[in-house]
């Protein structure tokens, strides 16, 4: 179980949230002028990143308000929180960079 | 007047209408160990939501007359018997006795809504979204740690903070008003189950206890 920090309410189980999705996910410009490819890229196709992925999360049993997490798939680690329609921040230094999936924290080196 | 008869009808209704937990009122008198849990409903508190810029203008003139909007997670403000919960950064549950409501001749919601008048937000009466069970007892915390996620210690969770979270799975408002005593507010379709969870999480203190 994830202890997701909520800006509003602080650490709580992740059995309050909501998962939103990858973050950053912008609507085109003109929607009216996609191919029918292009349009389904944009509804359906989302990244699979090992390692930091932003993404939006919802804190549904308590303030009820969104906000995007940036979390590494590997480790589970919470990297950031930071608040709907601010840039994604940095990735952090402890995202694994090298291949080795057995042990995450020798990326640390 | 016709107010007066308007009065003297609700009241009538006052009477006849039952409280979503009311089925269980003899299970809480039974289940209820007395000086160490123990369990009852308080129907038919006055609640209205409120959804508003606390900073706004609109939220100035609630917050005048409430008492004050809290501010932060957990906070609770009010004068009286009137309190008011934060919920979110613009949503508060303001929480008063039954009689404040105005169908029992009290004034609530209806100077809510006037001291919101045109401004920004909404005022909403939720008397009947939720009902209220209270917890109290020496062994309320250990009964209440059975099924929510919430660090519970006294030294965190000090009496008059509110938050809303999850007790076995029932999202629920958890508000502590003393020291020992828990006011819960869950949504009223849930009442009954939750309830009878926490008869079942109180039952172990009813025996004696094995050296």
């Amino acid at each position: 179980m994830l202890l997701i920090p909520c800006p509003n309410c602080g650490p709580r189980d992740e059995t309050e949230f909501h998962y939103g999705g990858q973050a950053h996910v912008a609507y085109p410009e003109n929607p009216a002028e996609l191919t029918d490819r292009e349009w389904a890229e944009y509804l359906f196709y989302r990244d699979n990143t090992k390692g930091a992925f932003a993404e939006r999360w919802l804190h549904s049993t308590g303030c009820r308000q969104w906000f995007n997490m940036l979390r590494d798939t590997v480790t589970y680690d919470i990297q950031a929180v930071y608040p709907m329609g601010q840039l994604r921040p940095a990735t952090g230094p402890t995202a694994p960079t090298v291949t080795s999936p057995v042990s995450p924290e020798g990326a640390v080196k | 007047m016709a107010d007066t008869a308007a009065l003297e009808n609700s009241k009538k209704i006052q009477t006849l209408r039952k409280s979503p937990a009311s089925l269980l009122r003899t299970a809480f008198e039974a289940g209820s160990v007395a000086g160490t849990v123990e369990l009852r409903e308080v129907p038919f508190l006055t609640m209205a939501g409120l959804r508003v810029d606390p900073a706004g203008d609109a939220g100035q003139r609630l917050g005048a007359l409430t008492g004050g909007l809290p501010s932060a997670s957990g906070e609770v403000r009010g004068s009286g018997d009137t309190a008011v919960l934060w919920l979110g950064p613009a949503e508060f549950l303001l929480v008063a006795p039954a009689e404040s409501h105005e169908s029992l001749g009290g004034e609530l919601p209806r100077t809510l809504i006037a001291a919101l008048g045109d401004g920004q937000g909404q005022v909403v009466d939720l008397s009947a979204n939720r009902t209220t069970l209270e917890l109290s007892g020496p062994r309320a915390s250990a009964v209440l740690e059975k099924g929510c996620a919430l660090d519970l210690h006294p030294r965190v969770f000090q009496p008059g903070t509110a938050l809303s979270t999850e007790i076995g799975g029932i999202p629920v408002v958890l508000w502590k008003t003393g020291d020992e005593t828990y006011r819960i507010f869950p949504r009223a379709s849930f009442a009954e189950f939750l309830g009878r969870w926490l008869l079942d999480a109180m039952r172990e203190y009813a025996s004696t206890e094995v050296p």
